[in-house]
């Protein structure tokens, strides 16, 4: 969305001044995605769309519940559908809402080479802020889930905004609205932490007993959680990330290489310049010329 | 100095149109490269008409520089072949950097020096161009998996830091060895620089083993 917030950024991409943070008294929100309460209507893709004003063009049948069948520039969220046989050889529906996690410590973000086109707010939301993407798809390198998704039409990068929009004004997100069943719930992530683990409990006396809370901490934890049944074993949730971590490539391409290249070229042009002022320039001298016409003129006698 | 009335052709008029094009078009890639890699120099894409504009034409001035720079292969590849006093001339290196060329064994048309910066770059603009390839979101977005793409941006960034660094010896040698830049200017260079430079290139310059009308009278 736009920069309606721009004073209380706590993460900017590509700026190596601190950014903006004077309005940061915000609680760290987060929404809680309780699978087990999921009953897979799609209430949740539909105010997406809504609010968002996204329109994804008609698609084909896959073969399955799930529709469209992957996020792109106009689906944020979406609903998947995974068949699982549990060990009992009972088949278990698993239906994950997928979408932004929102990570504490963004990919995305990490990647970005635009200042300011991904931000993070004090409330811990990670924002794309459209006109100052450049389309370069960076950030699909840095995000561990596989979620920004850039769009042909206008070569800008698109995600959930966890509806920062409406969060702003003291809302919850479209979807949360939207949700028939409370399997999304939204507030400060405390809040939403403490209800997750009243789930959990219920959960594990119905013999669950590996339910458990998605919050990965190689990403610092992230504003978007998982209640999960099977905890254990995320990636039966349509492969969501069992350890999920922004890559080593991109914390070396992002890290370390970038300072040491910079300052390796002005060195190299240092001592160029050094070299210049010390050595001086490397110059044919008189004797010289009289050695090449001599060589050339003696070429010309001999045959 | 640069008194002689009679010079030697060193560069060709399509060796220098060839070569400025591949110049041209590096230049313009370390500037728009160099925006999109370090946060500092994103201001650079100002040059380009902003972050889109420099996202898009990056790629296309990269083609170019690839073509480019085969036309400079096709060209310079033969005089670039390394050889035995290679080696000896590398190791009189302390010599070469303190103007004192008389202690180092006679050179012919290229020195071990410019034959690294021909391979180097040989090397590197081939692996830019296929690292940048899969990279290009525009056209191979969904070509590769992520984890192909993250490997080729850092073998790409990788790659174009060490073409820049190849890059400032070759500009800084060039204004260093005085009358360098006029020989890729204008093409020509005196007698006396082939001498002092190029000796072994210089006799086999004089013994025509290059052709007659190397040696012309000065422009």
């Amino acid at each position: 969305m736009s920069d309606l917030q721009s004073q209380d950024y706590v993460r900017r991409s590509a700026s190596t001044m601190t950014p903006p943070q004077a309005r940061s008294a915000e609680d760290q929100v987060a929404k809680l995605i309780d699978v087990s309460r999921c009953i897979g209507c799609k209430a949740c893709q539909s105010a997406c769309m809504e609010w968002n004003n996204l329109r994804q063009d008609i698609g084909h049948f896959e073969g399955s519940y799930q529709n469209p069948d992957d996020l792109s520039p106009d689906v944020w969220t979406l609903m998947k559908f995974a068949e699982y046989e549990n060990e009992q050889g009972n088949l278990e529906w698993l239906i994950r809402k997928d979408g932004c996690m929102h990570c504490e410590d963004p990919g995305c973000l990490k990647a970005c080479p635009a200042p300011g086109a991904i931000v993070q707010y004090a409330n811990g939301i990670v924002d794309f802020i459209s006109d100052k993407c450049i389309g370069c798809g960076y950030c699909v390198k840095g995000c561990p889930f596989d979620i920004p998704r850039i769009s042909k039409k206008d070569h800008k990068s698109y995600k959930c905004t966890l509806c920062s929009d409406r969060v702003s004004v003291g809302l919850e997100p479209a979807c949360v609205k939207a949700c028939p069943t409370g399997a999304i719930m939204f507030g400060s992530k405390t809040d939403m932490k403490s209800w997750a683990e009243e789930r959990i409990v219920d959960l594990k006396s119905r013999g669950f007993e590996q339910a458990g809370l998605y919050d990965p901490q190689e990403v610092g934890g992230t504003h978007v959680m998982y209640v999960l049944h099977h905890a254990d074993k995320p990636s039966l949730y349509s492969g969501l990330p069992d350890k999920p971590q922004i890559s080593p490539v991109v914390m070396a391409w992002k890290g370390i290489i970038k300072p040491i290249a910079v300052v390796g070229v002005a060195l190299a042009a240092l001592a160029g310049f050094f070299h210049w002022i010390t050595e001086g320039p490397n110059e044919v001298t008189e004797e010289d010329e009289a050695e090449g016409k001599r060589v050339l003129d003696e070429a010309e006698k001999t045959p | 100095m640069s008194s002689s009335k009679t010079v030697i052709i060193r560069y060709t008029k399509v060796n220098r149109i060839n070569h400025w094009i591949t110049a041209i078009c590096f230049v313009l890639l370390t500037l728009s490269g160099l925006a999109m890699f370090h946060p500092m120099l994103f201001w650079l894409s100002g040059l380009f008409g902003g972050g889109q504009w420099m996202r898009a034409a990056h790629p296309w001035i990269g083609c170019l520089l690839l073509l480019s720079y085969l036309g400079l292969i096709v060209q310079f590849w033969r005089e670039n072949l390394v050889h035995k006093n290679d080696v000896e001339w590398l190791k009189q290196m302390r010599f070469v950097v303190a103007n004192d060329e008389g202690h180092v064994p006679p050179v012919g048309r290229n020195n071990a020096g410019q034959k690294f910066v021909f391979w180097s770059m040989t090397l590197l603009i081939p692996v830019l161009f296929f690292s940048g390839l899969v990279i290009w979101e525009v056209y191979f977005g969904e070509a590769t998996s992520i984890p192909v793409q993250r490997a080729a941006v850092l073998i790409h960034s990788l790659a174009a830091i060490a073409a820049i660094l190849v890059w400032v010896v070759h500009v800084y040698a060039a204004i260093w060895v005085r009358d360098s830049v006029r020989a890729m200017t204008q093409g020509y260079v005196t007698p006396g620089w082939a001498w002092r430079h190029h000796r072994t290139w210089l006799r086999e310059v004089a013994n025509g083993e290059h052709g007659k009308d190397v040696i012309r009278k000065r422009p």
